[in-house]
C-alpha cells in the first residue's frame, strides 16, 4: 500500500516536470510529435527505473557514511558521499549507452527521430534528480525502484500530453513571435496550473 | 431595422479597403453580423454549406442557457445576504440587492474582456470572435460575490490573452478560458476566492450571531476531519436560520457559493437547452455526473473517514459540479472531439472532482482543476481514440 501511494505520488503530485521543473530541455525540444515523445518517454522510464535502484545499491554499499563496513571494519568511518554526483552520472551514462545501442539496433526510425536527445538523456536532470532525491529521502531498495519507475512515468505522461497538444496546435494561429518554443513555454505554464490540482494531496 | 441597415450601409465605405478606418473592419463586421447576415457568400463552385447557424447563434444559445443560472444566482446572493444579516426581506428586495452586487462583476467582465478581444482583433486582423459572449458570462458566474472588481478585470485579461489570444483566438485555445480566469485568481489571490467569508455578501452590515458562511463542501470536509457523520453535519449547519444543507436545499441552490454555481436545478435547465439545441454533448454531461457518482460509491466502499462515507448522490448537488460539468466541461473547443473520447473525458472529470474534494485538503472544490486537467489531457485522448480507430479499420481493409 505504501509503495502504491509512493508510485501515484511520484507520477502526479511530485511530477518531475510540473513540480520540480526537471528535464525541461528534452521536454520542450522532443515534444513535437506524439510518437517521438512516447519513444523518449519510454527511454526515460527505462533509464530512471534502472538507474535509481542501481544507484541505490551504489549509495548504500559504497558511498554512504559507513557503507563500506561490509568490506572491512577499518573502513567504517569512511564517508564517500561527496562522490555521489560523479558516480551517479557514471552509472546513468552507462545505462544510457545501453539504451542507445538497443534502440539503434531494434528501432532505427525512432533512433533517427530522437537524434541528439537520446545521448543527452545522460545529462537529463530528471534522471540525476531521481537518484539524488532517492539518496536524500533515504528510500529503501523497493521504494527507490518504485520511485524511479513512477517519476519516469510522470515525465512520460507530461511529455506525451504536451506533444498531443502541440500536434493540435498546428491548426492554431499563433502569432509569429511566439511560434515554436515561445508558445510551448506558455503551454507548460498553463499545464502546470492544471497539474496544481494534485498538489497537497496527502496519500 | 431599416434605419439600422441604412446606418451600417452608410458607414461601410470607411471600413473597406482604402477607407480611413480600414484597420477596424473586423470590428465593423463583428457588429454588423449581430443584426444582419454577413455579405460573404460561398462561391458558386466548391463546397456549399446551407445552414443558418453560425458561431454567433451557437454562442447566443449558450448565453440563453446560462440565464436561468444567472437570475437564480442574483436572487440567491440577495437571499444569502438577508439570511446573514437576519433581516426580513421580500422577493423584490432580494432581487434588487443581488442585482446590485452581481451586475458590476458581469459588466466589468464583459467590458474588459471585449475590449481586450477587440484590441487583438484589430492588431492581428482576425475576425471578431463571439466566443467572449459566453466566456464573459461564465467568468462572472464563477466568481464569489465579494470579489474585488479589479481582480475580475485582471483575471479576464490574463485568461483572454494567455488562455486564448496567444493561440489565435476563439476556437484555438487549449484550456477553458473562464476556468483559466478562475484558476488564475485562485492561485494569485486565494484570500478573495476561498475560505468561509467570501461567499455571503454582507456589505457594511455584520452577520448575526451563529451564522456561518461556510460552503457545503467545507462543512462536509470538516465533518470528515472531526469524525462526525457528514450528512448530519450538513443538515444541522445554520439550521436555526432555515438555511441548512439538506439535499433539497442544495439541489435548489439556496446555499452560499459562487454566483451561478449553487443551483443544480438551474444547471440542469441549462443542460436541457444545450442538449436540445445540439450545442453541448450529452455524453460529457452524463459522463461527468456518472463519473462523480461512481467515484462517490468507490469512496463509500473505502470510507476511511466520515466525508468518504457521505452518500454519493450528495456529491452531485454540492459545490459547482453541476455548473462545471454542464457549462465548462462541454466547451466544444477545449473538450475531447471524438465520440469515445467525450465519454472518457466526461467520466474522468467527474472522477477527479470527487477525488480532489475528498482527498486534497488544499482545495475544497475539485471541478475547476478537474476540468483544467482534462482539458490538458483531451488532445491525448483524441490522439489515441483516432489511432485505435485507424488500426481497427486497417485490419478490416483488404488491399
Amino acid at each position: 500500500m505504501e509503495l502504491i501511494s509512493l508510485g501515484i505520488r511520484s507520477i502526479f503530485i511530485d511530477n518531475m516536470i510540473f513540480a520540480y521543473f526537471l528535464g525541461m530541455c528534452s521536454f520542450l525540444a522532443v515534444s513535437k510529435k506524439v510518437s517521438t515523445a512516447l519513444g523518449l518517454g519510454a527511454a526515460v522510464v527505462f533509464v530512471l527505473s534502472v538507474t535509481t535502484p542501481v544507484n541505490w545499491l551504489l549509495n548504500e554499499f559504497v558511498l554512504k557514511e559507513g557503507a563500506l563496513t561490509w568490506a572491512s571494519a577499518d573502513l567504517a568511518t569512511i564517508d564517500l558521499s561527496f562522490l555521489r554526483f560523479i558516480m551517479f552520472i557514471a552509472i546513468i551514462a552507462a545505462m544510457v549507452q545501453l539504451v542507445e545501442m538497443v534502440v539503434e539496433k531494434f528501432a532505427p526510425a525512432l533512433y533517427g527521430q530522437l537524434g541528439i536527445f537520446l545521448p543527452l538523456i545522460a545529462v537529463n536532470c530528471a534522471i540525476l534528480g531521481g537518484s539524488l532525491f532517492m539518496a536524500q529521502r533515504d528510500y529503501t531498495f523497493a521504494e527507490s525502484a518504485v520511485y524511479g519507475f513512477g517519476s519516469g512515468t510522470g515525465f512520460m505522461l507530461a511529455i506525451v500530453a504536451l506533444a498531443a497538444i502541440r500536434e493540435k496546435l498546428k491548426y492554431s494561429a499563433v502569432p509569429n513571435g511566439l511560434k515554436g518554443l515561445g508558445i510551448t513555454m506558455l503551454l507548460t505554464g498553463l499545464m502546470g496550473i492544471a497539474f496544481m490540482s494534485f498538489m497537497g494531496i496527502d496519500l | 431595422m431599416k434605419a439600422l441597415q441604412n446606418l451600417f450601409d452608410s458607414i461601410k465605405p470607411n471600413f473597406e479597403k482604402g477607407g480611413k478606418w480600414e484597420k477596424f473592419h473586423t470590428l465593423y463586421e463583428g457588429h454588423r453580423t449581430i443584426a444582419f447576415a454577413p455579405d460573404l457568400t460561398t462561391k458558386a463552385k466548391g463546397a456549399q454549406i446551407k445552414d443558418a447557424t453560425d458561431l454567433k447563434r451557437v454562442m447566443i444559445t449558450v448565453v440563453i442557457a446560462m440565464i436561468p443560472a444567472l437570475l437564480f444566482g442574483i436572487l440567491n446572493i440577495g437571499h444569502q445576504h438577508f439570511l446573514a444579516t437576519g433581516e426580513e426581506a421580500g422577493f423584490v428586495d432580494k432581487a434588487i440587492f443581488g442585482a446590485i452586487s452581481v451586475l458590476p462583476i458581469l459588466i466589468v467582465s464583459y467590458a474588459v474582456g471585449l475590449l481586450t478581444e477587440f484590441t487583438f482583433c484589430v492588431i492581428r486582423n482576425h475576425p471578431i470572435s463571439e466566443g467572449y459572449l459566453v466566456t464573459g458570462m461564465l467568468i462572472a458566474l464563477v466568481m464569489p460575490p465579494y470579489i474585488p472588481l479589479w481582480q475580475v478585470a485582471l483575471a479576464t485579461i490574463f485568461a483572454v490573452v494567455i488562455g486564448k489570444e496567444v493561440f489565435g483566438g476563439t476556437g484555438m485555445n487549449i484550456l477553458n478560458v473562464a476556468m483559466t480566469a478562475r484558476a488564475f485568481l485562485y492561485f494569485a489571490y486565494p484570500a478573495q476566492i476561498s475560505g468561509d467569508q467570501v461567499w455571503t455578501y454582507l456589505g457594511d452590515k455584520t452577520a448575526v450571531d451563529g451564522f456561518s458562511g461556510a460552503t457545503a463542501l467545507a462543512v462536509a470536509y470538516n465533518a470528515g476531519v472531526e469524525g462526525k457523520p457528514a450528512v448530519e453535519a450538513l443538515a444541522s449547519h445554520n439550521s436555526a436560520f432555515g438555511a441548512d444543507f439538506s439535499f433539497m436545499n442544495m439541489f435548489m441552490g439556496w446555499i452560499p457559493g459562487s454566483i451561478g454555481e449553487t443551483s443544480t436545478l438551474m444547471a440542469l435547465v441549462g443542460a436541457v437547452i444545450l442538449v436540445a439545441t445540439g450545442v453541448a454533448s450529452w455524453k460529457i454531461i452524463v459522463g461527468g455526473f456518472g463519473g462523480a457518482y461512481v467515484m462517490g460509491l468507490v469512496m463509500n466502499a473505502l470510507a476511511v473517514n466520515e466525508y468518504m462515507a457521505m452518500p454519493a448522490h450528495y456529491h452531485l448537488v454540492m459545490g459547482g459540479l453541476a455548473f462545471g460539468v454542464v457549462f465548462m466541461a462541454t466547451d466544444p473547443v477545449s473538450a475531447a472531439q471524438t465520440e469515445l473520447g467525450k465519454w472518457i473525458y466526461g467520466i474522468m472529470i467527474g472522477v477527479f472532482t470527487v477525488v480532489i474534494r475528498v482527498t486534497n485538503p488544499a482545495y475544497p472544490e475539485g471541478i475547476m482543476l478537474a476540468v483544467l486537467f482534462m482539458n490538458v489531457m483531451a488532445p491525448l485522448i483524441d490522439y489515441y481514440v483516432v489511432k485505435a480507430n485507424k488500426t481497427r479499420r486497417l485490419q478490416r481493409a483488404t488491399v
